[in-house]
């Protein structure tokens, strides 16, 4: 299986491509548009801040190449900020459009919560999309958190008596809060889970 | 509150894993990506790497070194050993490290801090302490333990967050290699002034060592020789700490690592 990294420029592109390469897994890495247009499963990797990352996907269409290759079909799966440009607006450092391909926003932790959440944090998975997730501990590295539709939402985490967004789903977007390619022998189930379920 | 992590230390010298009796005497055990990936497998937390001749030799940590194990490693690696600027933060980063520890740069110019912090963000930014007792207090000390800076670690700790350390990394260079236990007056009187995270090193033995710490106000414990020589393994370490009712990141599967 062929699994296209949409490269915003924004960090951690190495160990993405080295956890689904693990799994046995084809990976290209590309900013080109018209490859993200004929793909058929994304990842949408991401690390920093949401004003480099937006401007990434404005720049030579590489955001409308990843809302046309999901209107055609293919899976996507957003990694930390990735997952948070799924959303229709990211509320840091000003307001910024995100892909819009789930409805929601993202805002600061709550207020009271220690900022940044970095660390293991454990699942609790409200739907069972995902046998790999309930239960289990995952990595988190990030100030900001996705306020999803409740339909769309798989799992949360607890974070300071807090429960965050963790996992959200519509259809074949898929989006997770933490680390997988960082949370060890879980992270790499879930990938697993993942690859298996998009084959 | 997240899980109280277990951190196994690689000290890397020129391509092994050493270590050392109080930073001195330092003994030749492996080879780095041997023991990253056995304590990946038994439920480490993260990982940490420090170069420990790189500052006394000025230079960087080495890339390959670093690199190899990231190509093994899928659990977050913290590297420290040389870190002067952002361009070595940003090589280290691309290497394969989340976070790079800086000490010995950080005391001889602390606006390092703030220029790595705006760079990497300050969630890859760890401020590496090493500390020794003295009159009324601690001393920061540098170059593995060998130069006094004048420095109250206490001070330079709440200067450091400010600056924009995300992490604390504070080794007892009395406590280090010794096997007595963290310095928890340390730790605690750390934990008054500063909110981040606080990853206890130096001395940690027993597992009643990494409670005491635990409850001293540490987010992590780091350890070196008692995972090296294997007194204990990682998961072994973790069940006992979750007995005593510390909240660890736990999975059964790993016991058939041990």
């Amino acid at each position: 299986m062929t699994v296209t990294v949409v490269d915003l420029q924004v960090g951690n592109i190495p160990n993405v491509v080295r956890a689904f390469t693990r799994l046995g897994c084809q990976v290209r890495v590309t900013a080109q548009p018209e490859e993200v247009r004929a793909s058929r499963v994304l990842v949408l990797p991401g690390v920093g801040a949401a004003p480099a990352a937006v401007a990434s996907l404005a720049r030579d269409g590489l955001g409308g190449a990843v809302q046309e290759a999901v209107g055609a079909g293919a899976w996507l799966l957003g990694i930390c900020l990735g997952h948070q440009l799924l959303f229709e607006e990211l509320w840091e450092f000003g307001r910024h459009r995100g892909l819009g391909l789930l409805a929601g926003v993202v805002a600061p932790l709550p207020e009271g919560v220690r900022s940044p959440h970095m660390g293991w944090a454990k699942i609790h998975a409200l739907r069972a999309d995902f046998a790999s997730l309930h239960g289990r501990w995952f990595y988190f590295v990030h100030s900001f958190v996705a306020l999803p539709q409740v339909t769309d939402l798989v799992a949360v985490a607890d974070h300071d008596g807090h429960e965050i967004c963790a996992v959200v789903r519509r259809q074949r977007v898929i989006g997770v809060q933490f680390h997988p390619e960082k949370s060890g022998p879980e992270g790499e189930a879930f990938l697993r889970e993942f690859c298996e379920m998009v084959a | 509150m997240g899980a109280f992590r277990v951190i196994p230390c690689l000290d890397v010298d020129q391509g092994w894993v050493v270590k050392g009796v109080r930073f001195q005497q330092l003994q030749a055990m492996d080879r780095p990506v041997v023991l990253a990936q056995r304590y990946r497998n038994e439920g480490a937390d993260e990982l940490v790497i420090l170069d420990v001749s790189a500052s006394v030799e000025g230079r960087l940590a080495q890339r390959a070194t670093v690199a190899a194990v990231a190509e093994v490693l899928d659990i977050p690696l913290t590297v420290g050993g040389g870190v002067r600027g952002v361009d070595d933060a940003l090589e280290l980063l691309a290497a394969g490290a989340d976070k790079v520890a800086v000490n010995t740069a950080a005391v001889a110019d602390p606006s390092i801090l703030e220029r790595l912090a705006q760079c990497v963000g300050r969630q890859a930014v760890v401020l590496a302490i090493d500390a020794r007792r003295r009159e009324g207090g601690w001393e920061v000390v540098t170059h593995g333990g060998r130069r006094p800076t004048g420095r109250d670690a206490l001070a330079w700790a709440r200067e450091g967050v400010e600056r924009g350390a995300g992490e604390i990394l504070l080794t007892s260079v009395d406590q280090d290699g010794t096997g007595a236990g963290f310095d928890n007056a340390l730790l605690a009187a750390v934990r008054q002034v500063v909110s981040v995270p606080i990853i206890a090193s130096g001395g940690g033995t027993r597992v009643e060592d990494f409670v005491e710490a635990f409850r001293a106000g540490a987010d992590a414990g780091l350890a070196a020789s008692i995972f090296h020589r294997q007194q204990t393994t990682v998961n072994q370490l973790k069940q006992r700490l979750a007995a005593y009712g510390v909240p660890v990141r736990w999975e059964e599967a790993w016991m058939a690592q041990g």
